[in-house]
């Protein structure tokens, strides 16, 4: 029988195989930041232990840096520490980083990918659950904890259980509007947040491979929103046209093509799990809860607790609703947003900012609320305001701020207050998750411009 | 890392599903670069509530967590993992745990065990009917018993042989650096490096 990408990529990464236990995977990339490391490095220097592979590491400042005055020193003193311990681990330890101020930092999934470090085939690990992300090359990329971290820096290997394999057939083609973040926040609606539990995801279809190499990583970005361990799709054209030419490209482009060609589900595979959708009738779609499964297409209305079958279902939209401050059966298009969000490992790529720009060109945004603008790194920034995208935003009364994690996460100023309500292009709507009491709305980045011009939750085509 | 053979501790029953790592312990104690010291952020934002069962006295001297379906999801900072441990927890159970966080947990030797969620609710009961009931985890024989009941549970063998033996993985897999050695004479010259810097 035949092998599906997953597999065959575990095969080829195994170093040792032993009855009853874990296989030891071999890692070809180890991308590093300043929250999930320090502990790690710390415990290598408890155990004299060296990094192994450091031409195999790399490390950036993404999670907790300021997106304002990053000349200036960190003011918030825990930041300062993180960032300044990162800096002296990588000098300690031979890692290379890319601290603020060096255009490639910026949030770890999106400096891989641009250096072109990130390609078919690889196993990739991050101290971050969207590590999943760099699967779009086709590559077995997935989040690891901090001792994880530790293990891979004193070995470049992980004792890991083999994941079981799940399809996702997205077939058909998007309606004018529609993006790739409408396909995962429905595959994560109609899976559960737990449906992906114990599986890697294989993206197929023709609505898959119709898509950009960056709407492809705003699909495997969100594997682990459904609760897959890693998500990703087989490399074509898209994928190689994407690497040519970006710094760390093959130099022997063509055996290193030759090599990705392999890398597919054989014909006669099996799948332990398969999933349809139809892209055709796509509409987009927001979240209305408090976890990223909560979601429904944007002419919908808030839903009724009493309506879902399942009790755990049920209380759970209870307590959306009640820390969402919001009703059942309100149309979501009358949700006013207090601040939209446009940044992050999600949607927070060149490809999001143009399509952006275009809806907001020549327009201002609501006077009721705020939008910052937070490019995935710096290099897309500097690409951003080459083609004068930082004036669209800027013209349009949004703010252009320097490359992190910002709001996603709000480790860093860039917060919701209690019961701000957001429209963010970001991954989770956790309670909490951008700021104490702050209250998200997943969206597209299409969604998140047309609302910034309406102040309410809108789509383009209300425009 | 401690080896764990059997435990007996109290419970507290944490009447929640889809507790996320956020949840766990928010974003905002991340920024230490220590390992311990972390139990003061634990469920920090329900932890304000003076009715959150943790707050209860009853409750203070618990080491078993049990939990609603879904512990863990969101993101995989292992902060949760030590922050729980900090806390004093030796045991969480649930009827559904997230991936990541499982495996974090039982790297980092909190025993996560998952039982089916009547068994769960069951367990609830008891311990709220009371808060003394002792609660016994024996690794050795996959089994939480408690009050008449003893409840066997699913671990593989090897991460149960290695939480008994309080091994570290990297130790394990130092073990092995002669197969380490020679899977990477044989890596493919055109896979990436970092190093040297290209740009
Ligand atoms: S942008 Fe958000 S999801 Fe992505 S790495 Fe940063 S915090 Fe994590």
């Amino acid at each position: 029988m035949g092998k599906t990408l997953a597999e065959k990529i575990w095969a080829e990464h195994v170093v040792r195989q032993a009855d009853g236990e874990p296989d030891l995977i071999y890692i070809d990339l180890h991308l590093i930041h300043e929250v999930t490391s320090p502990q790690a490095f710390d415990g290598l220097r408890l155990a004299g232990r060296p990094v192994r592979r450091p031409d195999l590491t790399i490390a950036t400042e993404d999670h907790n840096v300021p997106t304002l005055n990053i000349d200036k020193p960190i003011a918030d003193p825990v930041s300062k520490l993180q960032v300044d311990t990162l800096r002296a681990n990588c000098a300690e330890f031979g890692v290379r980083i890319h601290s603020l101020g060096d255009k490639d930092q910026g949030v770890v999934h999106v400096v891989g990918p641009q250096l072109g470090i990130t390609q078919p085939g690889m196993t990739i690990v991050c101290g971050d659950s969207h590590t999943s992300t760099h699967g779009a090359f086709g590559a077995l990329a997935f989040g690891i904890g901090t001792s994880e971290v530790e293990h891979v820096l004193a070995t470049q290997t992980l004792p890991l259980q083999r994941p079981k394999t799940m399809a996702i057939n997205v077939e058909g083609s998007l309606k004018p509007g529609v993006t790739s973040k409408d396909i995962i926040l429905a595959i994560i609606a109609k899976i559960g947040t737990g449906g992906g539990q114990g599986y890697v995801i294989e993206y197929r279809g023709s609505a898959i491979r119709a898509l950009s190499m960056e709407s492809r990583m705003t699909v495997c970005n969100m594997s682990i929103e459904a609760g897959a361990r890693a998500g990703l799709i087989a490399p074509d054209q898209t994928t190689f046209d994407y690497i040519k030419g970006k710094p760390h490209a093959p130099e022997d482009f063509d055996a290193a093509v030759a090599y990705w060609k392999t890398l597919f589900t054989d014909s006669d595979a099996k799948f332990d799990v398969e999933v349809d959708l139809n892209a055709d009738d796509l509409e987009p779609f927001v979240t209305w809860g408090t976890n990223p499964g909560q979601g429904l297409p944007l002419n919908a209305v808030v839903p009724n607790p009493a309506d879902f079958a399942d009790s755990e279902q049920r209380t759970a939209a209870e307590r959306a609703l009640v820390y969402m401050g919001l009703e059942a059966g309100t149309p979501l298009k009358k949700i006013a947003i207090d601040t939209v969000f446009l940044g992050s490992c999600t949607n927070g790529r060149i490809e999001d900012l143009r399509a952006a720009a275009e809806i907001l060109k020549g327009k201002k945004i609501a006077s009721s609320l705020r939008m910052l603008v937070v490019p995935g790194s710096a290099r897309v920034r500097l690409e951003a305001e080459a083609e004068g995208l930082d004036k669209v935003f800027l013209d349009a009364g949004a703010e252009w701020r320097n490359a992190g994690c910002s709001m996603c996460l709000g480790m860093n100023p860039d917060q919701l207050a209690v019961g701000e309500r957001s429209a963010s292009t970001s991954n989770r709507n956790f309670e909490g998750r951008q700021g104490k009491g702050g209250r998200t709305h997943l969206v597209s980045p299409l969604v998140a411009a047309a609302t910034a011009l309406r102040g309410t939750l809108s789509s383009p085509a209300d425009l | 890392m401690e080896k764990f053979i059997t435990h007996v501790g109290t419970g507290v029953p944490l009447r929640r599903s889809n507790v996320d790592t956020d949840q766990i312990i928010p974003a905002v104690y991340l920024k230490r670069v220590t390992r311990s010291g972390f139990e003061d952020g634990l469920f920090a934002a329900w932890r304000n509530d003076p009715e959150f069962v943790l707050n209860q006295p009853q409750f203070k001297s618990a080491t078993v967590l049990v939990a609603g379906a879904d512990f863990g999801t969101g993101s995989s900072r292992e902060h949760a993992v030590w922050a729980l441990q900090n806390y004093g927890f030796k045991v969480v159970i649930s009827s559904r745990f997230a991936d990541i966080f499982r495996g974090n947990s039982l790297k980092g030797g909190l025993l996560t065990i998952i039982l089916d969620q009547a068994e769960v609710e069951a367990m609830w009961e008891a311990i709220e009917a009371d808060p003394a009931t002792p609660i016994t985890v024996n690794l050795e024989e996959r089994t939480v018993s408690y009050g008449s009941k003893s409840l066997p549970f699913a671990i593989d063998d090897y991460t149960r042989w290695r939480l008994m033996e309080g091994l570290d993985d990297i130790g394990l897999t130092l073990k092995q650096t002669d197969f380490i050695d020679s899977f990477e004479k044989k890596r493919p010259a055109y896979k990436p490096a970092t190093l040297p810097i290209r740009s």
